[in-house]
């Protein structure tokens, strides 16, 4: 039976055509068809011990919901997800699958893995689709309060963990509307807005309260959450801080962005809609992107879908980028221009302080550095002028001074992100704990759910002043 | 929804706004600010906190008609809300027993350095400001800045009230006289605030400035709002808006600021054109 399934090819996920989709903002994968997703789920052999599971940060039960597709159960399929994913629409769409679950599948060795991360994301657009889904049961009230800071993936992983549990939930959001790099970062061509909207109306539905507009650190300390407004326990969700930027000269030009900027005047504020919402971006003619990250990915797909030329500037070659590969193929589909081994010495400015061109020089790969990738070396004397006039700097972001500044007690590392203890995401501070990008820096959103996943226990036992059981299988 | 409670119109398109935000009250501190949003399509405008009344539950905010937002918020009423008010954001001033604080506020800047010259007063420092606007009838607050401060000196630009000339020409006189200046604190547009930080500098009189760059998420998130002081990048919505007026480029800043001129312009345009 196992030899029959193996022949199955992987299926291949229909999209927009690149010519077309270049120009709009709508989703560039279109999801499976149920008969394609049956066929697809065909091909996983139920390992009786699966590897794939112990890739998944959040420990989904994949050959379970696999399985419940095969046999056209899509209702148990989505079921069976949602026992340890709270927003499976998400993870299906921008999970580094990959080089998690699927890079662990024994039907890899031989061929290509089961492609686990369009199932997950067929399970929950059918749920989706179905209007009305089936909420998971919500044990009775325990009378206890708990505060999450940041409406991001981590901190909607502890809302929906939590909230079922019988506690009071709050999620208190800093911008106007919740999901953090879900709706300010990701693009809509990546993840459209309106599956974050159902997957927080489902929290909603559950009993979770979510208060945009409050930054904590300033509307609010931690200590008056917990001491003046009653909340037993507070998560630390605030995601990534104040963005890094090169260091050279003519980066306070204008035309000069933040990626962090850039895809928030695009997403949140709308500002591709320009001038029919409010607020302003500048549309170059040439559009550089600085790194070689999903974050510059998305920049660099952005500006060539507001009519740039687009260009991708890496210092190290393609081998090193850290972008999925699915996003590097996407943007080259779509005809951005990549110059690897190539970094900027300076940008220069014309007479009214704007961005009109960026002096760049040609690297090679040395010796291997700390993150075990051959380090960039400059190529004397190789600096050539690039004709730009908007520059985006994708290379990083920092930690957040907000919450730390006005947190005294709460320990911080080196690099200024939130000390905790890795099998709890407990911090210095009781009761309080923390998780995605203000403790690992700039990660994914799959990492930053995992650490909400395992804080969420933590958290739980915390209140009740149980015994934290520690599961060994993970 | 954050309710508007009052609004009266100050100036020529000046407006005073009484707004509802309890959180915000309750913690805003002279010298910090807030943003806000009107609208499904509106962007987020960074004001800074006028006064706030934590009984009462509410901020005022005085702003001038210069851009599509803010012309929108001056055809609101009381009654209306905004959308969106967060806050309060940035450091608030280091208020503080000094012998002698110079506050000078020139135009809609009066607004913002009303607070920091009471708090100083409070404090127990001689707080003499010097206000400054192009004409009698722009002048705002002065009744409330004679309250707040030991003594106001005014000037206008065209003269047709306190003395003509620049707030620059008073605080010189302040400084030629020999007044022993321990602080200034200046709020105002970019060239007032440049001309008085270079006017205290070779008397070497601390000066600081609050900076009101765009900004875009105001929670440390976004970098629109870097400036250079010193020689490093510093992000006003959490290293400022206060900073010594000595070190900051205010020629760099100038620029920033001009960079959506078109754009704003190109938006004004839309709104009178859809005629709303």
């Amino acid at each position: 039976m196992t030899e029959t399934k193996e022949k199955i090819p992987r299926q291949g996920m229909p999209e927009q055509a690149p010519e077309e989709r270049k120009t709009n903002f709508t989703e560039v994968p279109l999801g499976y068809s149920p008969e394609t997703a049956m066929l697809e789920a065909q091909r996983c052999i139920q390992c009786k011990k699966p590897r794939c599971v112990a890739g998944c940060p959040v420990g989904i039960d994949i050959p379970g919901f696999i399985k419940a597709i095969e046999d056209g159960d899509f209702a148990s399929s989505i079921k069976i997800l949602k026992e340890n994913n709270a927003l499976p629409a998400v993870c299906g769409r921008v999970c580094p699958q990959e080089d998690q679950c699927e890079i662990l599948c024994v039907i890899g060795v031989k061929e290509e893995p089961v492609a686990v991360g369009r199932l997950e994301r067929f399970a929950a657009d059918w749920e989706m689709a179905q209007k009305g889904s089936d909420l998971p049961e919500v044990a009775p009230p325990t009378g206890k309060k708990v505060a999450v800071v940041g409406a991001g993936p981590a901190g909607l992983t502890v809302a929906g963990d939590l909230i079922v549990k019988g506690h009071e939930v709050t999620v208190f959001e800093a911008l106007h509307k919740p999901g953090g790099v879900l709706v300010y970062g990701i693009p809509e061509f990546r993840l459209p807005n309106e599956i974050v909207d159902y997957e927080i109306n489902n929290l909603e539905s559950l009993g979770v309260k979510v208060i945009p507009n409050v930054v904590v650190g300033r509307t609010f300390t931690i200590r008056e959450l917990m001491e003046e407004e009653g909340f037993d326990t507070v998560f630390l969700g605030v995601g990534a801080g104040l963005p890094w930027f090169m260091g050279i000269p003519g980066e306070n030009l204008n035309g000069v962005y933040s990626a962090n900027e850039y895809l928030t005047r695009a997403n949140l504020m709308r500002a591709t809609r320009f001038p029919k919402y409010d607020t302003p971006i500048m549309r170059g003619k040439r559009v550089a992107v600085i790194g070689g990250g999903n974050v510059a990915m998305d920049a660099a797909r952005t500006a060539l879908r507001m009519g740039s030329e687009s260009i991708v500037v890496y210092r190290r070659s393609r081998n090193e980028m850290p972008a999925r590969i699915e996003e590097i193929h996407h943007a080259e589909e779509e005809g951005i221009e990549f110059h690897f081994l190539c970094n900027p010495t300076r940008i220069l400015g014309d007479d009214e302080g704007s961005v009109k061109a960026m002096e760049c020089i040609q690297m090679e790969l040395g010796e291997p550095d700390d993150s075990g990738r051959r380090r960039p070396v400059p190529i004397k004397g190789s600096e050539f002028i690039m004709d730009v006039d908007v520059v985006i700097v994708s290379v990083g972001t920092g930690a957040s001074p907000l919450l730390t500044q006005s947190t005294p007690g709460l320990e911080l590392n080196k690099w200024g992100y939130v000390e905790v203890d890795e099998k709890t995401g407990a911090t210095s501070l009781p009761g309080v704990y923390a998780g995605g990008d203000i403790v690992r820096g700039a990660a994914t959103v799959i990492l930053a759910m995992g650490d909400g996943r395992l804080a969420s226990r933590a958290m739980n036992a915390y209140i009740m002043g149980e015994e934290l059981e520690t599961e060994s299988e993970e | 929804m954050f309710k508007i409670k009052e609004k009266t119109n100050l100036a020529h398109d000046v407006h005073s706004m009484v707004v509802d935000a309890p959180y915000v009250a309750r913690k805003a501190l002279p010298g910090q600010f807030v943003i806000l949003r009107y609208g499904e399509e509106g962007e987020r405008i960074p004001l800074t906190i006028a006064d706030s009344d934590p009984d009462e539950g509410s901020v005022r905010l005085i702003f001038q008609e210069v851009g599509k937002s803010t012309m929108m918020y001056g055809g609101l009423s009381a009654g209306d809300s905004f959308d969106d008010l967060v806050g309060p954001l940035g450091i608030p001033s280091h208020l503080e027993k000094l012998g002698l604080v110079v506050c000078v506020g020139g135009g809609i800047g009066i607004a913002p350095i009303h607070p920091v010259a009471r708090g100083f007063k409070e404090a127990g420092s001689k707080v003499v400001s010097i206000l400054g606007a192009r004409s009698k009838k722009l002048l705002i607050l002065e009744e409330e800045m004679k309250k707040g401060s030991t003594e106001v000196k005014i000037c206008t630009d065209d003269g047709s009230y306190g003395e003509k000339g620049f707030v620059t020409n008073l605080l010189e006189d302040m400084i030629k006289k020999g007044e022993p200046i321990d602080l200034v604190m200046a709020i105002g547009p970019v060239p007032m605030m440049e001309a008085v930080s270079r006017l205290t500098k070779p008397y070497e009189i601390k000066t600081l400035v609050s900076l009101n760059p765009i900004m875009v998420d105001g929670t440390g998130m976004c970098g629109a709002c870097r400036v250079t002081v010193g020689d490093e990048i510093k992000f006003v919505c959490v290293d400022g808006p206060d900073f010594d007026g000595h070190k900051v480029d205010f020629e760099e800043l100038r620029v920033r600021q001009r960079m959506y001129l078109k754009d704003e312009r190109e938006a004004i345009e839309a709104l009178t054109y859809i005629g709303e």
